[in-house]
């Protein structure tokens, strides 16, 4: 059985395991350099070489198919096995080119809001939390993958407690507590498969499953794990720790989580509904679908208005991120493979436009200090360039043509038209009238009100924060205007996960 | 009788269950930051129970290869909670010391009374 799953794969590349390794190692390196400067090198040296690695991992498996690796030479399922196909590898890619995009930004935007004794901590937290969720991405292992899982948590929780405002300690602290939870539910999922088929090895999992699919036990791991990973990737209603996180976190990490963490929680998602119980049809057993259609629903309206009464930017954005993140697990509950080819897309295109909105946000809270819409009055006209990139997010943000934001709602109007759910492509067509409203009021704050006359005008931004923010606004543009590429690998990714395997 | 035999042959499992409901209804229940990481452990904890009595056999001996035994238990879900209890320990302390700074700035670790603080600073921005 293993053997005929090994075939026309390439069996240990060592790059596979160096794509956690190094940042899991550079952490402590960190530690030792004790210095900000240092520190802050040794991480930017290592995100480029890990976004190295991944666009080669990417432009393997595209070609010549899943990779992977036994650590330590032991045979899966008694080893632990590394294994990558199209959508992990995909999702690698969005993570590392998020973690590369962002070093650069981070030098200043740091020594502005921590304290310089703690920068080297800082740079040794992301570093973890970057191998975390690379690692959650290449696992071929449900308990290794909850190990990662852990190590990419604790370390958010940490750099959330980071932020200038007392509550972000609070925000961090709550955020730990629903994110353990969480976590348990996850691993109580997994023992009770475990119960049931004796593998901990997710492509084996999925080839016991059938055998042991119609049991209450599997039924009951089933929904821990839905919970535990609605509970990780802020599905609605479980999404109360996101809003604050977001808010009060230092920028670099609301721009870091927002455009990375949720994306790979909804990652572990598809990994469980589509390969753990890919040869099963799960949506007879368990009324997964409609319960999980009905959350995002919910999501992409509820945290759409509820972003427009907010007059923190951050935080409108924060809710802007839980209807986003409505439509990635709309694609997954349509279960089709144009349904999911949506959803991952727009797990890249999120993260691009996220990430340059909150880059945005980041250099007005750099230049000015403030980010409710207030102190945003006439800010259009004293910091154009950075405003100017906000715009583009904020219309990917509504799906405007051009933009990254069209072409997964395009896709997943498309995806949910072939259903003949009509009613459904209208519901995804109204949230995005939501979204006009509030990204309108911030373009009406920032370009028609009269600036505020202040002695001395907001900082300059240094280039360092401007140059990442156009690249992800442009990407934003490129991606928009050129989708050939990321539809393919999302397509490609798709087949893989509805064929099972 | 078998019911009864079902029973106690489950023990471990009820006393899984009955933790788990007690650590979770401290998390959600409980206002004082302190008990909620109390009622988070217990919570853990009751993972632990689970996972080593499934891999514990009826007089399954030591996993260590010895001719007179014939029955051994399952070492594997014994090393994984090993794994969760690092994690467990790890997730505590940074917990506790969250617990720490939010007492010194807010002078409370009451839920309750940092809520009505946090709001309001809410209305003053």
């Amino acid at each position: 059985m293993i053997e005929s799953l090994t075939q026309n794969m390439i069996t240990s590349d060592p790059w596979l395991i160096l794509l956690v390794v190094v940042p899991l190692l550079s952490a402590p390196v960190c530690i030792l350099l004790r210095s900000g400067t240092a520190a802050w090198s040794v991480a930017t040296a290592v995100a480029w070489s890990v976004l190295a690695i991944a666009l080669y991992l990417l432009n393997t498996v595209m070609e010549s198919g899943t990779m992977i690796y036994r650590i330590g030479g032991w045979d899966a399922p008694w080893g632990i096995e590394y294994r990558l196909d199209a959508m992990g590898a995909f999702v690698v890619v969005i993570v590392a080119a998020i973690g590369a995009v962002v070093m650069p930004y981070a030098k200043q935007s740091v020594a502005a809001e921590i304290p310089a004794e703690r920068h080297y901590l800082f740079y040794a937290m992301i570093l973890l939390n970057l191998s975390g969720l690379l690692g959650i991405a290449v696992t071929g292992d449900a308990f290794n993958l909850f190990v990662f899982l852990e190590i990419s948590s604790l370390s958010t929780y940490v750099l959330v407690s980071l932020g200038s405002d007392r509550r972000a300690l609070t925000a961090a602290y709550r955020y730990l507590i629903m994110g353990t939870l969480g976590a348990t539910f996850y691993i109580i999922g997994v023992g009770l498969m475990y119960q049931m088929t004796g593998s901990l090895n997710i492509a084996d999992l999925a080839t016991i499953m059938p055998a042991v699919a119609e049991t209450r036990t599997i039924l009951a791991a089933m929904a821990f794990l839905t919970v535990g990973i609605s509970l990780k990737i802020a599905l609605f209603p479980l999404h109360t720790w996101l809003p604050n996180a977001y808010t009060f976190a230092p920028s670099v990490v609301t721009i870091f989580i927002a455009a990375t963490a949720t994306k790979v929680a909804v990652y572990i998602l598809l990994r469980i509904v589509f390969t753990v119980f890919g040869q099963v049809d799960i949506f007879d057993h368990f009324p997964i679908q409609p319960v999980m259609m009905g959350m995002a629903i919910a999501a992409m309206f509820l945290a759409s208005l509820s972003a427009i009464w907010q007059e923190n930017v951050k935080r409108m954005m924060a809710y802007s991120s839980v209807a986003q993140i409505g439509y990635m697990v709309l694609g997954v509950a349509l279960a089709t493979e144009s349904g999911l080819t949506g959803s991952i897309v727009h797990l890249f295109n999120h993260a691009i436009m996220k990430g340059a909105a909150f880059m945005a946000i980041g250099a007005i809270v750099f230049a000015t200090g403030a980010v409710t819409l207030k102190d945003l009055e006439g800010i259009g006209r004293r910091m154009p360039l950075t405003m100017a990139a906000f715009v583009v997010a904020g219309l990917s943000l509504i799906g405007v043509p051009l933009t990254v934001g069209f072409v997964s709602k395009w896709q997943l109007v498309s995806a949910s038209l072939e259903l003949n759910m009509w009613p459904l492509a209208a519901l995804i067509l109204l949230s995005s009238l939501l979204a006009i409203i509030y990204v309108w009021r911030i373009f009406e704050v920032a370009y028609l009100r009269q600036p505020h006359i202040t002695e001395h005008g907001p900082k300059t931004v240094p280039l360092s924060m401007l140059i990442p923010t156009w690249i992800l606004a442009l990407a934003g543009i490129f991606f928009g205007a050129n989708a050939t590429l990321t539809l393919n690998i999302a397509h490609a990714a798709a087949r893989q996960l509805m064929g099972g395997l | 009788m078998a019911d009864f035999s079902d029973l106690f042959g489950l023990v471990t499992y009820w006393v899984a269950i009955v933790l788990m409901m007690i650590g979770f209804y401290v998390v959600i229940a409980q206002g004082n930051l302190i008990k909620k990481v109390v009622g988070l452990n217990i919570f853990q904890v009751s993972v632990f129970v689970f996972y080593i009595s499934m891999g514990k056999i009826d007089g399954g001996s030591a996993p260590i290869l010895d001719e007179a035994v014939k029955i051994y238990s399952n070492p594997l879900p014994h090393v994984l909670i090993l794994t969760a209890i690092v994690v467990g320990v790890a997730t505590t302390a940074l917990a506790l010391a969250l617990v720490v700074r939010i007492n010194r700035a807010y002078g409370t670790i009451e839920e309750d009374a940092i809520q009505a603080i946090e709001h309001d600073e809410e209305d003053l921005a």
